[in-house]
């Protein structure tokens, strides 16, 4: 869909040449998938909160210690209480943000703070309700965008790297660390790749962990618990995939911004893009 | 290298203002859209019956939650929600070891039942090692034994217009201002008659303790734990759900978690 189609391309009256980028099917599920991943990271994080600690394993020890990450307002031996984030062991002080944020005057008690967080207060009950809601609003946008690319060829000429992407990569990281980069309207190696990534691993390994939580579908599906080793490992990985997916929009929007916002935009909204005149006079490798 | 300088530049600009939009995400803005009663919370609370539906259709009715073996006991069931009820009803059930612990089973059945404690032990049981989750989002494994609810009803002979079978249970509930209200819960006649739906009286090889919901709790397998009403006083098979508190089904229900909590 992302290809440039002779027939589609556009002189503009400046002299511009502009191509179809992205179909329709591709615009709609990013949209759809920006708002939903809004909301689910939000209404996530609240539902972190209920019981702020990470596991491996079937189980949660609380008579043994299989913790791998942890929240908490801890009190010191001076009285005060301070936010405690520990990570494999190793403990740090972040009031402030998590485990104890709010102003100075009222101190919240709570792993992520008010404003990482839907609803603001805490509300477990409601987190479930948006989180579970924009769940199928994920889901089906995904299974929608994977039909779709499958049968249109998206996903075979656009997103899977190639041996020519592989072997593009130094060069591509080189000129991204010089902040150059190519308006063909083409997906370079890196963008292949960490669309892949995304597409094709951290959207399904996010809609298959939240599954393996499911009491219900741990007895349609028993091998959802031996793919990911048990329930809480599956949240485990639930947690930390919604961290690299994090990572992942603030590259995405530090590119946006870097590529030409503008273009970038319309591109995603109208599908039409611009290109470079030079790689149509045959200047680009 | 005069274009790489302005492109710099323009990035650092740029990036500025994204950064600037972050802090957005504090949306308190939201809160009221997704307060209990307005329509907003409505529209993505009905997400639920369709889980339930598809949940429904995914899992055949007698498909077993995983058991684990005995090795993967590791710990005492942690104990959650009421665990110390003070109601006299129960103290003093309590104080003479529960022998004057009758089970009442009533409602849309031929034949209601008063069960005491031995008369449950006496009847055919099942022990099972499961995964208690719950809706917090911690798991805990332990070792239930209890008789099937499915054996129970059937002694009742239950009618054909019987659509859900609720637990009343003895712990009262605090609702803020407005006091406090018992427990219940209710699950639909496939999770009734599922063969790992006991209401159990054993746990961990020994007499089920007060922490864990004395003298009898429901297990529901395939659901989260607010759904295992502990300290059972009456079992109820009915047609709707209407007549009970808020008429959504149980206790956490009424506060607004959602009936259905296989996920």
């Amino acid at each position: 869909m992302a290809t440039i189609e002779t027939e589609a391309t556009s002189v503009t009256p400046k002299g511009r040449l502009t191509i179809r980028r992205h179909g329709l099917v591709t615009r709609l599920t990013h949209w759809g998938w920006a708002a939903a991943l809004f909301f689910l990271l939000l209404s996530g994080l609240q539902i972190f909160n209920a019981h702020p600690a990470l596991y491996i394993g079937q189980q949660s020890g609380f008579a043994f210690d299989n913790s791998v990450l942890s929240i908490q307002p801890i009190r010191h031996q001076n009285g005060e209480v301070r936010g405690m984030t520990t990570v494999l062991g190793r403990s740090f002080d972040t009031t402030g943000v998590l485990g104890v944020s709010g102003s100075q005057e009222q101190r919240a008690f709570r792993a992520f703070p008010a404003w990482l967080t839907v609803p603001s207060y805490h509300d477990l009950a409601t987190g479930r309700v948006v989180h579970f809601f924009f769940a199928w609003v994920f889901a089906a946008a995904y299974c929608l965008w994977l039909v779709a690319s499958l049968l249109n060829g998206h996903l075979r000429r656009e997103i899977i790297p190639g041996w020519a992407d592989v072997r593009a990569l130094p060069r591509t990281i080189v000129e991204h660390l010089r902040f150059r980069f190519d308006h063909d309207g083409r997906y370079n190696s890196l963008q292949k790749l960490s669309y892949a990534a995304v597409l094709l691993v951290f959207f399904p390994v996010m809609i298959l962990t939240g599954l393996t939580m499911s009491p219900g579908m741990d007895a349609a599906w028993p091998w959802l618990l031996d793919l990911f080793g048990g329930r809480q490992t599956a949240r485990t990985i639930h947690f930390v995939v919604m961290l690299l997916l994090v990572g992942f929009f603030i590259v995405h929007i530090f590119m946006v911004f870097a590529a030409g916002p503008i273009n970038e935009m319309r591109s995603m909204i109208t599908g039409r893009y611009r290109v470079d005149r030079r790689h149509e006079e045959g200047k680009a490798p | 290298m005069s274009r790489l300088l302005l492109s710099r530049r323009r990035f650092l600009s740029v990036a500025g203002a994204a950064a600037s939009t972050v802090p957005l995400a504090g949306c308190n803005a939201l809160d009221a859209l997704l307060a209990d009663g307005h329509p907003a919370r409505g529209l993505l609370a009905s997400a639920n019956a369709l889980t339930y539906r598809m949940q429904r259709l995914l899992i055949p009715a007698d498909r077993l939650a995983p058991e684990f073996p005995e090795s993967e006991i590791r710990q005492g069931q942690r104990p959650n929600g009421s665990t110390d009820p003070n109601d006299p009803a129960y103290l003093a059930l309590r104080d003479t070891a529960f022998s004057g612990y009758r089970l009442s089973v009533t409602g849309l059945i031929e034949r209601p039942q008063q069960l005491t404690l031995d008369e449950l032990r006496n009847m055919p049981s099942r022990t099972q090692i499961t995964r208690h989750d719950c809706v917090e989002g911690w798991s805990c494994i332990a070792k239930w034994t209890g008789v099937p609810l499915a054996s129970v009803l059937d002694e009742a002979r239950v009618k054909s217009d019987a659509r859900y079978v609720v637990f009343h249970c003895f712990d009262s509930m605090s609702l803020g201002l407005a006091g406090s209200v018992a427990y219940y819960e209710s699950i639909d006649m496939i999770d009734a008659r599922h063969p790992q739906t006991i209401l159990a009286y054993g746990l961990n090889g020994a007499a089920l303790p007060v922490a864990n919901g004395a003298p009898l709790r429901v297990r529901i397998e395939r659901q989260l734990g607010y759904k295992m009403a502990k300290y059972i006083r009456a079992i109820e098979v009915v047609s709707s759900l209407a007549p009970f508190g808020r008429g959504r089904g149980g206790y956490w229900e009424d506060l607004g978690y959602d009936w259905y909590a296989g996920i």
